[in-house]
């Protein structure tokens, strides 16, 4: 069919949208910014409750996309809106009129560094979620130390549930991820005593609750309920970390070899700059406002402009896989009507 | 000297200074003592509770916080009715794990 379809975006959304679309018989166009496609995924070791390779996820995805248009290392320069179409300009030179854009734009990591009193950037003892998944990766990382730990910590809600660095959002996902790269850690270093900060914790999914259980009653990682309010580093080059314990009512204190920090999903400020372009709105939580929050997620408030994953709020890879299917299947609708 | 205030010692949890043997011992015997989310069922249900401090969430997190004879001294408000053991979401036997406890530690002061 040729009807053109631009999809801004190449990870988990956009390669799965692609790949619906591919099969409904159309041949959409995916402009990716980075130079290799699966967004955050390819960043990724495993994902929860399973600990399925994030490698085989993000193979599987970029196989199905085989016969569509990609560009990598490619960006949106601006977007025309033309009569009942629209005008899209991208770096690589190329412009594509079009009657259909699908956004999957994602998310982005919040910047840890931001929360200074968590030490991100100051104390090499301190690492992000990310940067432990790409350790757990590689092996690679200046900042950990080949020696077997005996303390790890993680703090969750770095940049989420917290007004003042503008998230007042759960991000979702760390909850669950601060609990598997806690058994990861266990796996790990068995002797290690593993501890987890948490203000709540959101067990929401498919056996997430389960595999809470198993990380405490398998692997013995340990709650702390409350806040770290503040790190700093030892003679000993370890971080001693200060909390409130919250269900003993008490101050606690701890040394610890490694701290990872659960940085949160904020908007893509990528994504809602190239929304502005064709002035699309925000919602309230800064993330890109869908047509209505419950019936109609994936359209926006402009014709044949859809969207699907992140760029609405925090999504699993699951949700985001279903959003991007049902995006598909709207577009699908659209182009029917025309 | 009278300077006219005094100062308590620090009431700061240090988790590098908790002994940890005994709590492991505990685990090794009763491994759902982990289990415990804190939710407050046992404590709320606790018929002695409300009149001598017992509480078997505080007796669990006092453990795991090296504070053997604050859960010493509400333990002995435990009428070992064992209402707690029907209410708990996590299903831990806590009468018996009261009893572990009681056995476990009073072994190590002997």
């Amino acid at each position: 069919m040729k009807e053109n379809i631009v999809i801004i975006g190449g990870g988990v959304a956009g390669l799965e949208a692609a790949a619906r679309l591919i099969r409904l018989g159309y041949s959409p166009i995916i402009v990716e910014k980075q130079d290799h496609l699966g967004g955050h995924l390819a960043e990724w070791h495993c994902l929860f409750p399973d600990m399925t390779p994030a490698s085989d996820i993000t193979a599987h995805l970029v196989g199905e996309v085989s016969d569509a248009n990609i560009f990598t290392s490619t960006e949106i320069l601006f977007i025309n809106h033309l009569k009942d179409s629209y005008n899209v300009m991208l770096s690589n030179g190329i412009s594509i009129i079009t009657k259909v854009i699908l956004f999957t734009t994602g998310f982005r990591l919040f910047e840890a560094s931001r929360k200074e009193e968590y030490g991100y950037g100051i104390y090499n003892q301190v690492i992000t979620n990310r940067d432990l998944e790409h350790w757990f990766n590689t092996g690679e990382d200046a900042r950990i130390s080949s020696k077997p730990m005996e303390a790890v910590g993680f703090v969750h809600c770095v940049g989420s549930r917290d007004e003042k660095a503008g998230n007042a959002q759960c991000s979702k996902v760390c909850c669950i991820t601060a609990v598997k790269q806690a058994i990861e850690m266990k796996k790990k270093f068995p002797e290690a005593m593993v501890y987890c900060f948490y203000m709540d914790l959101r067990m929401f999914g498919k056996k997430y609750e389960d595999f809470y259980i198993s990380a405490q009653r398998d692997y013995g990682v340990r709650f702390i309920r409350g806040r770290v309010s503040e790190v700093s580093e030892n003679i000993e080059g370890k971080v001693v970390v200060k909390a409130e314990d919250t269900l003993a009512g008490k101050p606690v204190r701890v040394t610890l070899d490694l701290l990872v920090l659960m940085a949160g999903m904020v908007c893509n400020p990528d994504s809602t700059k190239v929304a502005s372009m064709i002035s699309l709105q925000t919602d309230s939580d800064g993330f890109l406002k869908s047509k209505d929050n419950i019936m109609d997620i994936t359209s926006s408030s402009r014709s044949g402009i859809f969207y699907a994953g992140a760029c609405t709020g925090p999504k699993t890879v699951p949700e985001t896989l279903a959003e991007a299917r049902s995006a598909a299947l709207d577009i699908h609708n659209f182009i029917e009507s025309l | 000297m009278n300077f006219g205030f005094s100062i308590t010692p620090s009431s700061t949890i240090n988790l590098d200074k908790v002994d940890r043997t005994m709590f492991e011992h505990l685990h090794e015997i009763e491994p759902d003592v982990y289990k415990c989310m804190a939710c407050g069922s046992c404590s709320s249900t606790c018929p002695a509770g409300r009149f001598s401090g017992m509480s078997v969430r505080k007796v669990i997190l006092a453990l795991q916080r090296g504070r053997e004879k604050e859960a010493a001294g509400m333990l002995k408000g435990c009428m070992l009715c064992g209402k707690c053991s029907m209410v708990c979401p996590r299903g831990i036997n806590t009468r018996h794990l009261i009893l572990s406890i009681c056995r476990i530690y009073n072994k190590e002061q002997q």
